[in-house]
């Protein structure tokens, strides 16, 4: 197994950035998720990992090892796509001996290793069907045991998921995070589904426009995003977003109502809004929203909504913005009562309105 | 507006039932969403309902009106489509008054003007009203689709899964719109959707089909809460509901391949009981009669989906926010009583 190194690595197709300038260390055994909208990248980083992709300019190493321009092959690294890619004339066992084969291995090891590989993936029933007549979860199961047969350095996995029904898509997630922990293989995995990514991820590489937006462990990106494009991508919904001025302590929203500051974000704020006359933007997950008249933001019921174990509530605010809460599941509103509602001052962010950059509490730097 | 009902439907293709025996009474001013996988006879029950396909056995009635003789266009029912039909050259404005130009209508242009601009403020396109419908993203095309079937005020909106060609952020507050606007415009809707969240979320009341049948009608509380099968109890629910094969040994269901046991519900249960524990009432609990081993973590930031391992049996549970449980660590954990589903070997709810 092996660590994955990046150095400027970029990549330009006529003039336009793919991958802006990029460093990133992955660790041996890591699992690392790189999540974006389609375009912003990921695939093509992954892609340039592989040799898939010539990089533009920076460079690629493998345990140390300079493998920017070590063609696909001779990086000992394996892909799995989101379309299966199996030979449909050849059954499941044939496809996933055909790397070993290629490698001239011995028949009785070929044997022993596809049998291992089908065991823990649980598709030794399977061995002698061909792909044609295998359910899409099972044609990915044998895609993943191909890759795994070969025991790479390191696992690349773009949008494997990607064809699968929902209900396949959850439980095959849980399946090549466990085989994961298991092999202790490092991977790289590319996924636009922020659940994937937050479910699977030890950290998560979020791009955006071929820029790197934040890095981070599924909690980081989640609790303290680094600007308004991650605090609006992870999440479902994403983050609440209001826009404020700062005044004396307090942040006046749209509508009159005002919020107080948590005190650790008192200074930060008074510096970091010097530039902007006072305009913030205030953000907070719709977990972090309590309703009760204590609470200092009026609103109206846009609509509420059960999603199962617990029930959403939409807020209307003055300005027309609407403000997702997670509440209970007993909870029923008359759509345009009005009530109010406060934000766990735990749970309360900031963001700078033009940088659109996070602001970090007092004596915290990012 | 109007009601809908449906009383004995059977459609036939060949040799295939598309739809078997379905009677459902839609009421005036519901969200009805009709919920299944493909090929449950989803669409197939709106195209009956619109008139664009002919059922062989059974009646639709509209107020209590049999509606069998009607062309579609004397039905006045919108339909709103997941690929959106916009006229491309037409303007934002222009697309949206199309359906009230209709020279059978023969709509004064300043009532036009008046529906167009009270359904764009509704839909949050006023903005976009002089922009050509090929300018505009995906999102903005299928809510001047929407506003098209809604400004024309019909006796019914079908809508055929509109909100599946856009992403997941845009679906989310579409979602939430388009619940609100039909419950402010008070119009009868019938949502068809293979999605589970929309249908829990936006509905009224659900139908779940299958396979052309009828296998529940209620509440999205009722379907979650009741689930009529197993069947049922998978299709709703994210992560899915734990489902445990069980055997009755007098007065306790044993749980196959684990130490797990919860009491009969009722003296005449059968021997064999499937039992299903929804994920979030999985409780860990320092006081709970069961323990498990944590063999995966999935942190999803607002919640941490836990994977138990009960001797050979692995159980999910949803924990709120980002858990400290170690990955392999034992724990105890507890099921909330009250709310185990218990359905007999044939998948129907005891």
């Amino acid at each position: 197994m092996a660590t994955i190194e990046l150095k400027q690595v970029e990549k330009k197709f006529a003039e336009s950035f793919a991958v802006q300038p990029l460093d990133l260390t992955i660790n041996d055994g890591e699992f690392v998720v790189f999540l974006g909208p389609s375009g912003c990248g990921k695939t093509t980083t992954l892609r340039m990992i592989s040799g898939l992709e010539a990089v533009t300019t920076g460079n690629i190493y493998l345990d140390g090892r300079d493998v920017t321009w070590l063609h696909p092959s001779d990086r000992d690294i394996a892909f799995v796509f989101q379309f299966f890619a199996l030979y449909s004339h050849m059954t499941a066992r044939q496809n996933i001996a055909f790397p070993l084969q290629a490698q001239s291995e011995s028949r009785d090891q070929i044997t022993k290793k596809v049998a291992d590989v089908a065991k823990m993936l649980k598709i030794d029933h399977i061995l002698d069907q061909k792909p044609g007549s295998l359910s899409g979860g099972d044609q990915q199961r044998v895609a993943l045991a191909r890759a795994l047969v070969r025991r790479p350095a390191a696992f690349l996995m773009d949008e494997p998921l990607g064809a699968l029904d929902a209900e396949f898509r959850e439980s095959m997630r849980a399946e090549i995070k466990q085989l994961h922990i298991r092999q202790e293989a490092t991977t790289v995995y590319v996924t636009h589904d922020q659940i994937e990514a937050m479910a699977m991820g030890d950290r998560i590489v979020i791009m955006s426009k071929a820029i790197v937006q934040q890095v981070g462990t599924p909690s980081d990106v989640y609790h303290n995003p680094s600007n308004l494009f991650v605090a609006r991508f992870i999440g479902s919904p994403g983050m609440n977003l209001l826009e404020g001025q700062y005044v004396d302590g307090r942040v006046m929203l749209a509508g009159g109502s005002t919020f107080s500051i948590p005190n650790a974000y008192n200074v930060a704020l008074n510096q970091a809004l010097n530039d902007t006359g006072g305009k913030v933007i205030v953000g907070f997950r719709p977990e972090a929203v309590r309703v009760g008249d204590s609470g200092e933001i009026a609103a109206h019921v846009y609509a509420d909504d059960l999603h199962g174990g617990y029930s959403m509530l939409h807020f209307e605010l003055d300005d027309g913005v609407i403000v997702h809460g997670r509440v209970g599941r007993d909870s029923h509103h008359t759509i345009g009562t009005g009530l109010q509602f406060g934000v766990d001052p735990a749970m309360v962010r900031f963001f700078h309105p033009v940088t659109e950059q996070a602001i970090q509490p007092n004596g915290v730097h990012a | 507006m109007s009601d809908i009902r449906l009383e004995n439907i059977t459609k036939r293709y060949k040799d295939t039932t598309a739809l078997n025996d379905i009677s459902i009474q839609i009421k005036d001013r519901e969200f009805f969403v009709l919920l299944g996988p493909t090929g449950a006879g989803k669409t197939t029950t709106l195209r009956v309902i619109a008139g664009l396909e002919k059922q062989d056995a059974g009646q639709v009635y509209f107020d209590g009106a049999s509606i069998d003789d009607f062309q579609p266009a004397d039905r006045d029912v919108a339909f709103v489509f997941q690929q959106y039909s916009l006229y491309p050259t037409l303007s934002v404005y222009d697309n949206l008054a199309f359906p009230l130009r209709s020279p059978l209508r023969k709509t004064p242009e300043n009532v036009i003007k008046q529906r167009v601009t009270s359904v764009a403020e509704i839909l949050r396109i006023s903005h976009l009203l002089e922009r050509k419908t090929a300018r505009l993203s995906g999102g903005e095309m299928q809510r001047v689709s929407i506003g098209r079937a809604i400004v024309r005020e019909p006796r019914v909106f079908l809508m055929d899964e509109p909100l599946s060609n856009l992403d997941a952020k845009l679906r989310e507050s579409l979602r939430v719109e388009l619940k609100h606007i039909q419950k402010t415009q008070g119009s009868t809707s019938i949502f068809v959707t293979h999605d589970q969240i929309e249908a829990l979320t936006m509905a009224d009341r659900i139908a779940v089909l299958h396979e052309g049948s009828l296998l529940q009608l209620g509440t999205p509380f009722d379907i979650y809460d009741r689930p009529a099968t197993t069947y049922v109890a998978t299709l709703v629910g994210t992560p899915r509901i734990n489902l445990l094969n069980t055997q009755r040994v007098n007065g306790s269901l044993k749980i196959e391949n684990s130490p797990l046991e919860v009491a009969t519900p009722a003296a005449n249960t059968p021997d064999e009981v499937l039992l299903g524990v929804r994920p979030e009432d999985v409780r860990l609990d320092a006081d709970g009669t069961f323990v498990g081993k944590v063999v995966l973590t999935e942190p999803l930031g607002v919640e941490t989906i836990l994977h138990l391992k009960s001797g050979d049996q692995i159980l999910l549970s949803v924990v709120a926010g980002t858990s400290a449980v170690q990955l392999n660590s034992e724990v105890r954990f507890d099921f909330a009583r009250e709310r185990l589903h218990f359905f007999g070997a044939d998948g129907t709810r005891l």
